[in-house]
């Protein structure tokens, strides 16, 4: 990109600097500290040049939006033809609840639904389970049976729509529920579209909401991909997800090389089950968090893209353009909200958000204010995506595509997010690959390495947190908390046994019995368990049915 | 094997209760702690009051930690509080952290929790507590 003369007149002038003006004002001014680093804990220099950038080569490392490497983005037009996806996790209390949140938030311009289950339906328990007790309907909707989902999507139609849904453990099953809602409101499997997060090697690493081991685990996930390659060309079967590993206390770089990874393993386990790589690549989709290290943030995403597509080209050999498109939906980070002076998390979102948009997301999920205090109040809700509404249409970032693209610093960034992820890679391969790594602990060390030392920091004001290590006022929060109403419980409840008493209990056997003797031959199990949810077998049926087979998980304890 | 525990050195029962998976905090508690030179057990996730309890004896603990980020607490932690009650061992300290609203902590207060840890709390302030509040029972 530049000319070896020029580097070379550019390195003796910044020589000549450092010896003349930046020394008088280091002299008079120091800076404030010796080393400064980005979150994951790179070097940041006092100022980037073409030097530091000197081995980039326009076309090969950044191309053309829309074009490989697919630095730049994966469309050609990018915000200035659509603007992301807006997409506001929710979902809490009974169905009836859910439904009534979605249609406020579709009727505030919401282009896209994101349902949140509560607690026993992420560990595939039914609400009457002794594990359940004291969760049912808390951190999102509780969903027993397909009676539940049918009201949740209740006046919603699902042609219409497009939905994500977090669900890992038993997402093979409320898939099932949301396709035999769809099928009820008269809406065929390949005219849904959405997303089931079903990225069940993360769980392990962080979030937990595992119920098998990992190898059978793996197996549901490419059942899952094959069954959505083969009737839902729209639906997305997976979201291979970061954000949760980073909210565990991943750094950026882990965060990305362990989704990556993931990633990978996905593709090559269905490979491996005899699936064309381009038959089911374009519908692979990913999920990252954005944290405060704007900079670092953006050439995470950028590099996130580059590494992706070089992946499935080289190694997996895809054909298709859309194979190799790492397409992404982005939520702020959680853990960096406060609950110290909770208004201010309102400028952290916004920050985490633009770095989103810079960074190329194709959906985004703003947080709530008040999230680290509570589930978010119906205006903190609206605050959250009139944030994403104002960067959007006021802030003229959306007039061209990757804005940043160029930056010395950016640039050098990104190039080196790529080199430290190969080097994860690597160490992952010598481990014996993902499946290896987690059985031996060694994303669980790594991710609660980095918590602890991200935790001292702050302890020793190294690092600063607005609100609660610096800049502290002795005031009561006043904002206004969300309850989830204590009659949901009874509720759903007493709509799990009105359903057991009106189903036909032969059915449910019958067909809870053809999914075992499936599930133990081998074969593909999701027509099995449409079935099964077809008879109203709920939930915690079906887990356990499986469970006989595959047996459950339990975890390493590591801290 | 009989192994002799000193019990000079403080011994601190960490779990989080019922399905929540956000282990974050407790595990950098547990590492803080022990650090600090206590003892420290940590169950990991998915445990019910009554495995906490039982545990907590068994290991003769005098303080439990219970951490939990998914609106349960009012439900978990009076039930282990109950239990400590029925099997006579009110003297083990609980103590609890995670995303409890100020209405609910001063019920759990009430109750017969002895400290709620809010988000952002420093570690220095949560092992500095557990010290004191294991001297003053001597």
């Amino acid at each position: 990109m530049f000319k070896e003369g020029k580097i070379k007149e550019i390195r003796e002038k910044k020589a000549e600097w450092e010896g003349t003006t930046l020394k008088k004002y280091l002299d008079t001014c120091p800076e404030k500290k010796d080393v400064f680093e980005t979150s994951s804990g790179f070097k940041v220099e006092r100022v980037y040049t073409p030097e530091d950038v000197s081995t980039f080569d326009y076309i090969r490392d950044l191309g053309f939006p829309g074009n490989y490497p697919f630095t730049r983005g994966i469309h050609a037009t990018m915000y200035r033809a659509r603007t992301w996806t807006m997409r506001q996790f929710a979902g809490y209390g009974t169905a009836e609840d859910t439904n009534k949140r979605f249609k406020y938030l579709l009727s505030h311009g919401e282009t896209g639904l994101s349902v949140a289950f509560d607690f026993p339906t992420l560990c595939g328990y039914d609400s009457d389970h002794q594990m359940a007790r004291g969760e049912i309907g808390l951190c999102g909707v509780a969903v027993d049976t397909l009676k539940d989902m049918e009201i949740i999507f209740n006046g919603i139609p699902l042609d219409k729509v497009t939905t994500s849904m977090t669900i890992n453990g038993p997402a093979a099953t409320i898939w099932a529920m949301y396709i035999v809602t769809g099928l009820k409101q008269g809406v065929p499997m390949e005219k849904l579209g959405g997303t089931i997060q079903n990225d069940i090697l993360k769980e392990y690493m962080a979030q937990k909401s595992f119920i098998f081991p990992p190898e059978p685990s793996l197996k549901l996930v490419v059942d899952t991909i094959e069954f959505a390659s083969e009737n839902l060309p729209r639906w997305n079967p997976i979201s291979i997800s970061g954000y949760h590993i980073r909210e565990a206390g991943a750094n950026a770089i882990q965060e990305l090389a362990f989704t990556l990874a993931d990633g990978a393993t996905y593709v090559e386990a269905a490979v491996e089950r005899g699936l064309n790589v381009d038959d089911f690549a374009p519908r692979l989709s990913f999920f990252f968090a954005c944290h405060n290290n704007f900079f670092e943030e953006i050439a995470k995403f950028r590099a996130a893209r580059r590494i992706w597509a070089k992946l499935m080209k080289e190694r997996f050999e895809a054909k298709k353009k859309r194979s190799m498109w790492l397409r992404f939906h982005t939520q702020t980070s959680g853990c960096t909200l406060t609950a110290q002076q909770p208004i201010n998390n309102v400028v952290r979102v916004t920050i985490q958000a633009l770095a989103a948009v810079l960074g190329g997301t194709q959906s985004l999920h703003t947080n709530s204010l008040d999230e680290a205090l509570s589930l978010p109040s119906e205006l903190a809700v609206r605050i959250a995506l009139r944030t994403q509404q104002i960067i959007a249409h006021e802030s003229g970032v959306t007039d061209t595509i990757d804005p940043l693209g160029g930056s010395y610093y950016v640039e050098w960034l990104t190039d080196k997010m790529e080199e430290e992820c190969y080097r994860y890679f690597d160490q992952i391969e010598e481990i014996g690959g993902v499946v290896k790594g987690i059985e031996k602990g060694f994303f669980q060390r790594e991710i609660a390495r980095s918590a602890y030392k991200y935790e001292r920091e702050v302890g020793e004001k190294k690092r600063v947190v607005v609100g609660v290590n610096k800049y502290l006022v002795d005031e009561p929060v006043e904002i206004p908390i969300f309850r989830v109403n204590p009659e949901v419980e009874r509720r759903q409840l007493r709509r799990l046994r009105k359903v057991k008493q009106e189903r036909e209990k032969g059915k449910v056997e019958e067909s809870l019995e053809k999914l075992k003797n499936t599930a133990d031959k081998g074969g593909n199990i999701m027509p099995y368990i449409i079935e099964a949810v077809k008879n109203y077998a709920t939930l915690g049926e079906i887990t356990n049915s499986l469970k006989e087979i595959y047996g459950e998980y339990k975890e390493l304890i590591i801290y | 094997m009989v192994i002799y525990v000193s019990k000079e050195r403080i011994r601190v029962l960490l779990a989080k209760p019922g399905l929540d998976g956000h282990d974050r905090g407790i595990k950098v508690i547990a590492r803080a702690l022990r650090d600090a030179g206590m003892e420290v057990i940590y169950l990991g996730i998915r445990n019910t009051p009554e495995q906490i309890v039982e545990a907590a004896i068994q290991e003769d603990v005098d303080v439990i930690g219970l951490s939990i980020l998914s609106g349960s607490h009012m439900y978990h932690v009076p039930r282990v509080l109950e239990l400590l009650k029925q099997k006579g061992a009110e003297d083990i300290a609980v103590i609890s952290g995670g995303i409890i609203p100020d209405e609910d902590k001063e019920k759990l207060l009430k109750m017969g929790v002895k400290k709620v840890f809010g988000p952002g709390t420093p570690l220095s302030e949560i092992i500095n507590y557990v010290k004191g509040e294991v001297k003053k029972r001597g």
